[in-house]
């Protein structure tokens, strides 16, 4: 109960920073904080990252291990995205099976990774029917102070981008690398007080009405978008949402990928 | 397999509808008896049913809140809604629907009416051909009317997607599942007010743009036809009351 209040308390404080143009750590209102990926930082991983954006702190690692395929596509390799929410990153996770958020939060980077066929599935088919390698992204939420999806999002592009396939594990010759096609970004934005904000803080994201993640690719496509939160949005406001992150997206990309 | 599947041939779609064309869809309202509020839909193939409970005392407790009512959204496909069996219970795809669904209503529920209790949604999939979000959402929109819960106004639902390179409105199945990018949303119509958008698939920017205009377009058709539905029913509830009275 007392978080809530202090919740109410800094999203007042936050919303009449937005409506004199300003907000509560300096920023502009299209500017994100620092970005820091930092790769390979779990051995036991066939790819890492570790993603900080502003103090919000984010580890994805992808474990690839040989499976079967399933029976509707049998020729192509298989992608698992999940994620948990900690109870060590925020006061306000709790231990248990996954919530709505963390679900959310897995499905939103699966659907930008698939959308943009980032990997090219047909390549980790190794006998078909039978034996394709399985591609498991899992998303560690370490500190949340806002914006996870961005964060998760670059820290599973840059495992991606960085992995090695275990082949030797399984006594298999072949490319070590991924068959990587495409660079998905994602980039989320806000709308408090009738303004688009990108990389909302912890309390950006509790004072704003809806949120929208978008998810483009180094030609400017879209790969995937997801709306959240309770309110509504204008048409325009969208249009702006997804040109803001088209162009963030190409930024990210040039400095970190 | 996936093999080629020509979706559009001289300008048509495999069922005979332009790009532009919603499926046939049917609407009754007020079919559960022990609902507060509830409506029966189909949409093309799909067939799915909604019901609203409360305002009601909300449980469990904790999950309360002092200011203003909860809303509880449930999407939740029957077993034998798909070809192939869908195992029973909230997998992961349906606790994401229903998590954008209940958002895509909490802006025109006058939540604040009503501190402390839940608003409970329940939408079954009896069903199911693509767009089945759409469809619930326009159902549990008519249900919440139905069970007189104070709303700015309705909110309406559709899909756009890309087959073929093109953009066209309201996927079925076959569509879908052979279609490059697939796009549902909602809104409250009477305000061009976007409260649910989803994305998966590979579009330009343009087509993003030309697929939202397709989008709201219909859903003022959506919107018109939620309206009618409603208006009839308590129509045919009025004739009929003023018909006993006279006799």
């Amino acid at each position: 109960m007392g978080l809530e209040i202090v919740n109410d308390v800094r999203t007042d404080y936050v919303c009449d920073l937005v409506k004199n143009g300003k907000r509560e750590d300096g920023r502009g209102f299209r500017e994100y904080r620092d970005i820091s990926v930092e790769r390979d930082v779990i051995k036991r991983a066939e790819g890492s990252a570790r993603v900080k954006i502003g103090d919000t702190d984010v580890l994805v690692g992808v474990k690839v291990e040989l499976g079967t395929p399933f029976p509707d596509t049998p020729d192509k390799g298989v992608i698992i995205t999940n994620a948990e929410l900690v109870p060590l990153a925020s006061p306000e996770f709790e231990s248990g099976p996954p919530n709505e958020n963390s679900i959310q939060l897995a499905r939103v980077v699966d659907r930008g990774i698939r959308g943009s066929e980032a990997i090219d599935l047909d390549k980790l088919c190794i006998e078909e029917g039978e034996k394709v390698w399985m591609v498991f992204i899992d998303i560690h939420v370490l500190d949340d102070n806002g914006n996870l999806a961005d964060a998760a999002a670059l820290g599973a592009i840059a495992s991606l981008l960085n992995l090695r396939i275990p082949n030797e594990r399984y006594g298999l010759t072949g490319e070590n690398t991924l068959p990587m096609r495409d660079t998905p970004v994602a980039v989320t934005t806000v709308e408090i007080e009738g303004n688009i904000l990108v990389d909302p803080s912890f309390d950006e994201g509790n004072a704003a009405a809806s949120s929208v993640t978008v998810i483009s690719n180094a030609d400017g496509t879209l790969s995937g978008m997801q709306k959240s939160g309770s309110g509504g949005l204008k048409e325009a406001q969208i249009a702006e949402m997804v040109e803001i992150g088209i162009e963030k997206a190409g930024e990210i990309r040039g400095k970190y990928l | 397999m996936k093999e080629e599947i020509e979706l559009i041939k001289d300008g048509k779609r495999l069922d005979g509808r332009g790009f532009d064309e919603l499926r046939p869809i049917k609407i009754e309202v007020g079919v559960l008896k022990r609902a507060d509020g509830s409506c029966y839909l189909e949409l093309g193939d799909n067939k799915v049913i909604a019901a609203v409970y409360g305002p009601r005392e909300m449980h469990p407790r904790h999950a309360q809140d002092a200011k203003m009512a909860v809303v509880k959204f449930r999407y939740n496909m029957a077993p034998f809604s798909t070809d192939d069996r869908k195992r029973p219970g909230p997998d992961r795809r349906s606790v994401e629907i229903s998590k954008v669904c209940r958002e895509a209503f909490n802006p025109v529920i006058m939540r604040e009416l009503y501190p402390k209790t839940g608003i409970e949604v329940y939408v079954e999939l009896l069903q199911s051909d693509a767009g089945t979000r759409t469809a619930g959402i326009n159902a549990a929109s008519i249900a919440l009317a139905d069970a007189g819960i104070p709303m700015k106004d309705l909110v309406s639902s559709v899909a756009v997607g890309k087959i073929d390179g093109e953009m066209v409105l309201d996927l079925n199945a076959v569509e879908d599942n052979n279609g490059e990018a697939d796009m549902p949303i909602a809104m409250i119509a009477r305000t061009n007010t976007i409260t649910a958008l989803q994305m998966d698939g590979r579009l330009t920017k343009e087509e993003f743009e030309r697929g939202l205009k397709l989008a709201v377009g219909a859903c003022h058709q959506i919107y018109e036809l939620q309206r009618t539905a409603l208006v009839t029913r308590y129509n045919q509830n009025y004739e009929s009351k003023s018909k006993r009275e006279e006799e």
